[in-house]
């Protein structure tokens, strides 16, 4: 399904309260048509409702939402072209995987001949042809997951919702399906629209993805832009890991009392009282804490002008570097690499 | 090298040969439920069985223990007959009219209620359940004779012709509310109630919200998630809530005794066979009726696959 604008969903000034609580707070934005957008944020950061909204769980209290061209205020969700994979899989329990995947199209009246054909269609493209005649507690949690997937692109939906969808599944099979879902979405070619609090995730898979908190988009961007130019504080707290410089901090390390970002691995730590580079940032301190994590080694490092800097080195070569808690460090980046952060400081 | 431990007191040597023997332990729970069960319950069963193949002597009045089908014989006579059809069609439509009230709202305490009304709504529903059988049911005699409140009320509104033509109905109907089956019928209703309401909040307790939402996602309207999610999910609970109410009917003496017309129950059959009548026999053959129609209405409902989500 494609439309002329290219935008699959628009939100203007969209708002939702839960009593006192601002959910979703004049939130505005696009998702283009094909791509796979990611909506990242803590808990309560108000992603899964703008999730609902889209599905028509919930209702606006402000704004409004277009999907493929049509406002759709006041259609339910059972109008909409839209299909959710929910957080819990939502299964039915008392039917068999293959009548679970046939749900929406047994609800629009499709002959069961069709129905069957179409099912058997999308357990092969999600690998599970065979456990058709299965009850979903016989499945394991990736097998149910898959389902999910199933019974959502079996509607071949204009958007396709994914309210963390892997959030259930342990660390290798994520990272599989992570490369799964990616490809399947290329494979569809629907908009996928997916939800989810770990950043390493929408990182990996997402075309752009929004960073929210409190109910409003704090930045939205292709990945490597969110990364390597976080627009706030926040933003740069939460996607990776991030030395976040404010007022009297700043101004010592840069000369500004400008708040910045700059990322662990972009710093250079050297032996004390080292030459240093023109048009680089340097600062003395000592090593408070070292912290081994197999590929990278990541360091704390108190200033001697005051607050405290994290590095991260790559464990190249024999990885045993000498450098202890208690080694006085030159610390050097670029100037260039230095990421001003706007607003609130 | 071995510590020795200290050497254990009594019950903690107890304690350990419990724990490593799991089996003994469970013997030993076990054993007193199912003593109870075996001698008591089933015993006083098996009694009752035997007594009705049993048969009274017409002349002496004596109990003859000798094996007969006689007392059998005499449950189809006409009188006989009409006593079990007129329970079973009562216990029938109090059991779906119970199903049809309890349903909304049970439904409405799981997915609305906010956790206040919900445990309004509890005390609610249990609440009748503290106070004395006998007073609740005496209560709605007064309630429902012609000088009650319904008189009154339907007075008040200008509907005193609608309720003479309900009561002017053939065989429901009768001279007052007090003394007609649908007297009979809404003490029913009014007390078995929250035996109907309690397993299906059960039901749907574990019927999560998602499911509505998926089948909504689908495509589903909401008259089609309610056909085939949530009633299929929360069937077990209906039926379980059937069971109580349909049971529990079906044996009850007291409330046709007070309110209804004098048309005897089963349960009112028993109570005057083995007492005034002396006819123990018969008591115990009027009593299997009960268990076998019980027996038919959970075989019918393990066809409709009421305990497959179990």
């Amino acid at each position: 399904m494609t439309n002329p604008s290219g935008i699959a969903v628009r939100f203007a000034g969209v708002s939702r309260h839960f009593g006192d609580v601002r959910a979703v707070d004049g939130v505005s934005f696009e998702i283009h048509d094909g791509e796979f957008f990611s909506m990242l944020g803590p808990s309560g950061s108000g992603k899964t409702t703008c999730l609902r909204l889209i599905a028509g769980f919930e209702q606006p209290d402000a704004g409004n939402i277009v999907i493929h061209g049509v406002n759709v205020e006041g259609v339910p969700p059972y109008q909409r072209d839209v299909n959710t994979v929910f957080q819990d899989y939502a299964l039915f329990p008392h039917m068999t995987v293959s009548e679970n995947v046939e749900y929406g199209l047994m609800i629009r009246k499709v002959a069961a001949a069709e129905r069957h054909r179409r099912s058997q269609e999308m357990l092969g493209l999600v690998k599970l042809e065979v456990m058709g005649a299965r009850k979903p507690n016989q499945l394991s949690g990736g097998q149910r997951q898959r389902v999910a997937l199933a019974r959502a692109l079996i509607n071949r939906p204009s958007v396709l919702l994914l309210d963390e969808p892997l959030g259930a599944l342990d660390l290798k099979l994520r990272e599989q399906m992570q490369e799964e879902l990616k490809a399947l979405q290329r494979q569809v070619g629907i908009t996928f629209i997916y939800v989810t609090h770990d950043q390493g995730e929408a990182l990996a898979m997402s075309d752009r993805l929004a960073v929210f908190s409190h109910g409003r988009i704090e930045q939205i961007g292709a990945p490597s832009e969110i990364y390597e130019h976080p627009a706030t504080a926040f933003v740069a707290g939460f996607v990776g890991v991030s030395n976040v410089c404010i007022g009297e901090l700043a101004r010592r390390l840069t000369g500004s009392a400008q708040a910045f970002a700059i990322r662990p691995e972009k710093i250079s730590m050297t032996p004390a009282s080292g030459q240093v580079p023109e048009g680089w940032f340097s600062t003395t301190g000592r090593i408070r804490a070292v912290t081994y994590h197999g590929a990278t080694t990541r360091y704390a490092v108190a200033l001697d002008v005051g607050g405290e800097l994290v590095v991260m080195q790559q464990n190249a070569g024999d990885g045993g570097r000498a450098v202890r808690a208690g080694d006085t460090v030159q610390l050097a980046w670029p100037r260039h690499l230095n990421q001003p952060l706007a607003g609130d400081s | 090298m071995t510590a020795a431990y200290a050497q254990p007191s009594l019950t903690s040597r107890i304690s350990s040969a419990l724990y490593l023997h799991p089996r003994l332990l469970l013997t030993l729970l076990l054993a007193p439920p199912l003593l109870w069960l075996g001698v008591i319950y089933l015993g006083s069963l098996f009694a009752l069985l035997l007594q009705s193949f049993f048969y009274i002597d017409d002349f002496s009045g004596n109990i003859i223990r000798e094996f007969s089908l006689a007392t059998y014989a005499q449950l189809f006579t006409r009188a006989n007959a009409d006593v079990f059809l007129r329970t079973t069609l009562m216990a029938a439509t109090v059991t779906v009219a119970a199903a049809l009230i309890a349903f909304p709202m049970a439904y409405y305490m799981v997915r609305y209620a906010s956790m206040k009304v919900k445990a309004a709504l509890y005390l609610a529903v249990m609440l009748p359940l503290w106070s004395s059988y006998l007073v609740r049911v005496y209560a709605w005699k007064l309630i429902l004779a012609k000088e009650g409140v319904v008189t009154w009320f339907a007075a008040q509104m200008h509907l005193t012709w609608l309720l003479d033509a309900l009561l002017a109905t053939p065989v429901v109907g009768g001279p007052s509310l007090s003394i007609s089956y649908i007297g009979s019928f809404l003490v029913f209703l009014y007390i078995w109630l929250p035996f109907m309401v309690l397993p299906i909040v059960a039901a749907l307790e574990r019927v999560p919200a998602s499911l509505t939402e998926a089948s909504a996602d689908l495509g589903a309207t909401p008259t089609q998630t309610f056909g085939k999610v949530i009633l299929p999910l929360a069937f077990p609970g209906v039926v379980a809530g059937s069971i109580f109410t349909f049971s529990l009917t079906l044996g009850d003496y007291i409330i046709p005794g007070i309110i209804g017309n004098s048309r005897p129950f089963i349960g009112q059959a028993v109570y005057q066979l083995q007492g005034t009548a002396g006819n123990i026999p018969l008591a115990a053959a009027f009593t299997i009726v009960p268990i076998v129609i019980m027996a038919i209405y959970l075989m019918a409902a393990r066809r409709l696959g009421a305990f497959d989500a179990l």
